[in-house]
C-alpha cells in the first residue's frame, strides 16, 4: 500500500533563511503522525507546502503514490487534504451552518447542510448546534466547527496546527477521542505540536524538526520526553530550580471586590473579584480564554482604569484609578499577551521599543531620548535573553514571535519590578527559551517580587506557581495551593457551572467540552 | 521613500498630457510652468516666500499626523492667526514700538493654538472627530475674516474696499531687498524645521506621539495619555498655522482682505505627506508645492491657462502619492474565479 502522503527532499528557502532543508517523511493511511519542533523549526512552512499554500523550491510530494502537481489549497482539498488552523477563520456574527456553507463547495442548501453537520458532529462525539451564532460559542466549540468543516469534505489527510493550545484538559481528552476514531476509519492525521506529553499520548509516529532539518523520527509512545526534547532542542533541557517561596507579610497586589462591566458585547463581566499576591510568591491564574482574563489584565495593568480606587492596591496604595504609567511608578511591570502592537510597536526598532516602558531607567534625559543608553539597554536584553536579532536596530516586527516575547519579558524584568504581571509568558516560545523565561520568573519572585502569571497552559502554571487561581465567567476562585491540588480539580473549576448567578447555556456547553 | 519621487514623476507626465489635450506644446508649457518662474532673482524670492508658510504649517501638522491626529483646518488657524496679529498691529497704542512685531508673533501663535484648542478639547473630552471640527472651523474663520474686513475693521480711508488699513512699518518684517518680497520671516521657518526635527526625532514627547500613531494599544500599555497626543498634535499645528498667518500679514500682505491665503493651510497637508512627515522631506515638499503655485500663476499670465491648474496639479500629486503608497505596500493579484 502506498503511503497516504510522502514528501521527498522538500527544500524551501526564504531570503536569508532556509526554512525547510531536504525534508522527507511519509504518512500511512490511518496513521497519526506528529511533527514536533520548536518555534522557527520550519513546521509551519512544511504544513503550508503540504497544503499547497506555499510551493517548495525543490522536492516532490506524492499523495497515494501519485505526484502532486500544480499544488494549491484548492488542489489539496480536491485530493482530500484539509487543514485546521491554529487561529480560526470564522465569521463571528453568523451561524455555524452559514460559516460552513461559505467554506464548502457544494450547492447552497442550508437545511441539508445543517442536518449533515448535526449527524456528522454527533457521530464523532463532538455535538454542535448548526444554528447557533459563532460569537456565542466557546473556543472549544469553535474548533469543533473548524473540524466539522473539514470532516464534511471526507478528508483523507487532516492537518491540525497546535489544536490544543486553547482547550481545557477535558476538551483535549475529547478531541483525542475524535481524532483516534477518525484515524481508525483510515484518515491520516498530521499533528503539529511542541507539547511532548500530548504527542506521546496520541501519535503513532513523529518527525522532529530543528532549524529546518529532520533531526530524527521516533515512536513517541515508546520514547521518553527527554529523548524527544533532545531531538527538538539539540541539547538537554536545563532543569528548573524552584526553591520554596517565602511570601512577604503584606500583599504587594491586593484586589478587593473588583466588579467591572464587559468592554463590549463579546466581553465578559467581572464579578466581585478578590485575591492577593504577596512578595516572593508566584500566583497563577488559570482559565479557558475568553472568561474575563482580558478584562482583568487590562484593569490590573492600568490600560483600563476603575473608578473605585481601592479595588486594586499596589504596595498598599490605591491604584485602580491610575493609568499604566502611574502604576509602573509604584513598581509594576507587565508583559501582555499580544506582543506586536501592544507590548511592542511593530515598525519601531528594538532600542525604541526599549524606551516604551524602560524610559524611567535613565533612557530619557532633559526630555530627550538618549539613543546611546537605549541602544545599550536593548543590547543588554538581547544578550541576556539570547534574542535572535541583528542588534538594537532590528525592527520589532521583523523578529519571530518567540524572540520578540523574549525581548519584552527581558525589558520588563530588567526594570526590577516589585509587582510583575505576565500573560502567556511562553506562548509560541521554543522549549529551551521557555524554560529560561520560566526560570527567570521564578528567580525574580524569589528575590522578593510578587508575580502574577496568567496562562492557558496548565503545565506551565503547575511548574512555577505557588498558588493557583481559576477564572471562569468573570469570577475568580479562592486560591488553591499548588501542591495540594491537581489538574482535574483545576480543569473542573475552569468549566464550572455557576449556580449563584443562574447558569446559562454557555456554561453547560463548556462542561461538554 | 520612492513614493514621493514616483508621484512627482507621474504628476509631470499627466500634466504634460493635460497640456497636450488643451492644445499646448507639453514641453514648452512644462518649461513655462516649472523652470521659467525660477529664472530670475524675483522668481527665486517668490519661490521661497511661498514655500516658507507651506513648510512651516506642514511641520506643525506633521507633529499631529504622526500621532494620527488629523488637523485638516490649518487654513482656518492661519486666518485666525492673521486676524489676531493684524489686530495687534492695528490697535497697539504705539505703532512704532519695536515690541510690535514680537507681540504680533505671539498673538498669531496663540490665536492659532486657541482655534485648534477647540477641536482638541472636543476630541479629548467627547471623542468628536477632529477632521470634521477643524474643517468646519475653517469656514467660520473665513466668514469671521470677511465680516471684519467688510465691517468693523474696514479702513475708513480705503475707498470702501473690504480691507483694513495698512500696517505700520514697525509691524512688518523688513524685506532683504526692497526690490523683492522675501523677508526675514523665512528664518522662523528654518527654526521650525529644526524644532520639528528635534521634537520628532529626539524628544521623548515626540517619541510618545509616534507610539500613539503607530500602535495606540502600545501607547495605552505604556500609559501614554491619548489626550496628551491630541492636545500636542493640534496645538503644534495651530501654532504653526497661526504664525504663518502672522508672517503673511507682516510680510507680503501688510493688511487684511477677504482672501489672505491661496490655500496654504490645505496645500500644507499635501506637503506634510509628500515629505513623509519628516522635517527635511517637508522642506523638499514645500519647495515643490511652492513651485506649483508659482508655475500656475506663470502659465496663467503668459499662456492664458486657467488658474485652476494649480489646484489640479496639487490634486494629481496627492492622488499619485496615495496610489504609489498603496501599490508599494500592496500587490494586486488576479484571483481565479474558482479559488
Amino acid at each position: 500500500m502506498p503511503p497516504r502522503l510522502e514528501l521527498r527532499n522538500i527544500t524551501k528557502s526564504y531570503p536569508g533563511i532556509i526554512a525547510n532543508d531536504d525534508i522527507s517523511m511519509s504518512i500511512m493511511p490511518g496513521e497519526i503522525h506528529a511533527v514536533l519542533g520548536e518555534n522557527g523549526a520550519g513546521k509551519s512552512t512544511l504544513m503550508k507546502i503540504i497544503y499547497g499554500a506555499a510551493q517548495a523550491d525543490s522536492g516532490e510530494i506524492f499523495c497515494d503514490g501519485k505526484p502532486v502537481a500544480a499544488h494549491t489549497p484548492a488542489t489539496s482539498r480536491a485530493l482530500g487534504i484539509e487543514m485546521v488552523y491554529q487561529h480560526f477563520a470564522l465569521f463571528e456574527s453568523v451561524t455555524v451552518v452559514e460559516n460552513i456553507a461559505l467554506a464548502v463547495s457544494s450547492t447552497f442548501d442550508l437545511d441539508a447542510l445543517a442536518r449533515q453537520i448535526t449527524e456528522l458532529s454527533n457521530r464523532y462525539g463532538m455535538p454542535i448546534d448548526p444554528h447557533r451564532r459563532v460569537h456565542d460559542l466557546s473556543v472549544g466549540e469553535r474548533q469543533r466547527v473548524e473540524i466539522v468543516r473539514c470532516l464534511l469534505q471526507a478528508p483523507k489527510l487532516l492537518i491540525l496546527d497546535e489544536p490544543t493550545s486553547v482547550l481545557t484538559p477535558q476538551a483535549v481528552v475529547k478531541l483525542f477521542e475524535t481524532l483516534r476514531q477518525l484515524a481508525s476509519e483510515g484518515c491520516s492525521i498530521v499533528y503539529i505540536s511542541h507539547k511532548l506529553d500530548e504527542v506521546q499520548e496520541l501519535c503513532d509516529t513523529a518527525t522532529v524538526l530543528r532549524n529546518g532539518k529532520v533531526t530524527g523520527t521516533a515512536r513517541p509512545k515508546e520514547s521518553t520526553s527527554a529523548q524527544l526534547a533532545r531531538m527538538m532542542v539539540g541539547a538537554e533541557l536545563p532543569e528548573m530550580h524552584v526553591s520554596p517561596s517565602v511570601p512577604s507579610d503584606k500583599p504587594v497586589l491586593e484586589v478587593r471586590g473588583l466588579t467591572a462591566p464587559a468592554r463590549d458585547q463579546y466581553g465578559v463581566e467581572l464579578k466581585n473579584v478578590s485575591f492577593e499576591v504577596r512578595g516572593g510568591e508566584i500566583v497563577g491564574l488559570a482559565g479557558v480564554s475568553g472568561n474575563g482574563q482580558a478584562e482583568l489584565i487590562s484593569l490590573l495593568s492600568g490600560e483600563r482604569t476603575h473608578p473605585n480606587a481601592l479595588a486594586i492596591q499596589i504596595d498598599g496604595k490605591a491604584a485602580a484609578h491610575l493609568n499604566a504609567s502611574e502604576r509602573r511608578k509604584l513598581g509594576m511591570a507587565f508583559v501582555p499577551e499580544e506582543r506586536l502592537g501592544r507590548g511592542a510597536v511593530p515598525p519601531h526598532a528594538l532600542w525604541q521599543n526599549a524606551v516604551l516602558t524602560a524610559h524611567r531607567a535613565g533612557l530619557v534625559r532633559n526630555g530627550l531620548v538618549d539613543r546611546k543608553q537605549a541602544s545599550s539597554f536593548a543590547a543588554g536584553i538581547i544578550e541576556r535573553f539570547k534574542v535572535k536579532a541583528n542588534g538594537p536596530q532590528s525592527i520589532a516586527q521583523s523578529l519571530s514571535g518567540g524572540n520578540l516575547q523574549k525581548f519584552i519579558v527581558g525589558r520588563e524584568i530588567a526594570l526590577e519590578p516589585k509587582l510583575f504581571l505576565v500573560a502567556q509568558p511562553t506562548w509560541g516560545v521554543d522549549v529551551g527559551a521557555a524554560a529560561f523565561i520560566r526560570q527567570t520568573i521564578v528567580d525574580l519572585s524569589r528575590s522578593g517580587a510578587a508575580v502574577l502569571v496568567i496562562s492557558e497552559e496548565l503545565d506551565e502554571l503547575f511548574e512555577i506557581c505557588d498558588r493557583l487561581l481559576v477564572i471562569c465567567q468573570g469570577q475568580v476562585s479562592p486560591p488553591l495551593i499548588r501542591t495540594k491540588t491537581n489538574r482535574e480539580e483545576i480543569g473542573l473549576l475552569m468549566t464550572r457551572v455557576d449556580r449563584g448567578n443562574g447558569s446559562n447555556g454557555r456554561a453547560e456547553v463548556a462542561i461538554q467540552d | 521613500m520612492a513614493a514621493p519621487v514616483i508621484a512627482t514623476g507621474l504628476t509631470l507626465l499627466v500634466g504634460s498630457l493635460l497640456f497636450a489635450v488643451l492644445g499646448y506644446d507639453p514641453l514648452a508649457t512644462l518649461q513655462a510652468f516649472f523652470i521659467a518662474p525660477l529664472n530670475s532673482l524675483n522668481g527665486l524670492s517668490e519661490w521661497l516666500l511661498k514655500a516658507s508658510p507651506l513648510i512651516l504649517i506642514a511641520c506643525g501638522l506633521a507633529v499631529g499626523f504622526r500621532a494620527n491626529v488629523w488637523n485638516i483646518g490649518a487654513e482656518g488657524q492661519l486666518i485666525i492667526g492673521a486676524i489676531a496679529a493684524c489686530g495687534v498691529g492695528l490697535f497697539y497704542p504705539d505703532p512704532d514700538s519695536i515690541l510690535l512685531l514680537p507681540l504680533m508673533f505671539f498673538a498669531g501663535a496663540i490665536a492659532g493654538m486657541a482655534w485648534a484648542a477647540i477641536p482638541a478639547f472636543l476630541r479629548a473630552r467627547m471623542n468628536t472627530n477632529e477632521i470634521l471640527v477643524t474643517l468646519m472651523l475653517t469656514y467660520i474663520a473665513t466668514l469671521l475674516l470677511s465680516w471684519l474686513v467688510h465691517g468693523p475693521w474696514r479702513d475708513p480711508a480705503g475707498f470702501n474696499y473690504p480691507q483694513t488699513a495698512l500696517l505700520s512699518a514697525a509691524a512688518m518684517f523688513e524685506p532683504f531687498d526692497y526690490a523683492y518680497r522675501l523677508n526675514a520671516s523665512v528664518f522662523i521657518t528654518v527654526v521650525a524645521v529644526f524644532l520639528m526635527w528635534l521634537f520628532t526625532d529626539r524628544s521623548f514627547l515626540g517619541y510618545k506621539m509616534s507610539v500613539s500613531g503607530a500602535a495606540p494599544l502600545a501607547a495605552r500599555y505604556a500609559g501614554f495619555r491619548e489626550s496628551a497626543a491630541v492636545w500636542t498634535g493640534l496645538l503644534a499645528g495651530g501654532a504653526a498655522a497661526g504664525i504663518a498667518g502672522m508672517a503673511e500679514v507682516s510680510g507680503p500682505l501688510g493688511q487684511l482682505s477677504p482672501q489672505i491665503s491661496p490655500g496654504y493651510g490645505f496645500a500644507a497637508i499635501i506637503v506634510a505627506f509628500i515629505g513623509r512627515l519628516n522635517a527635511f522631506g517637508i522642506v523638499l515638499g514645500g519647495l515643490l508645492m511652492s513651485l506649483l503655485f508659482l508655475g500656475g500663476e506663470a502659465v496663467q499670465m503668459n499662456l492664458g491657462l486657467s488658474a485652476a491648474l494649480t489646484r489640479i496639479f496639487q490634486g494629481i500629486l496627492l492622488f499619485f502619492l496615495l496610489a504609489a503608497d498603496f501599490f508599494i505596500f500592496y500587490r494586486l493579484r488576479r484571483i481565479p474565479e474558482h479559488a
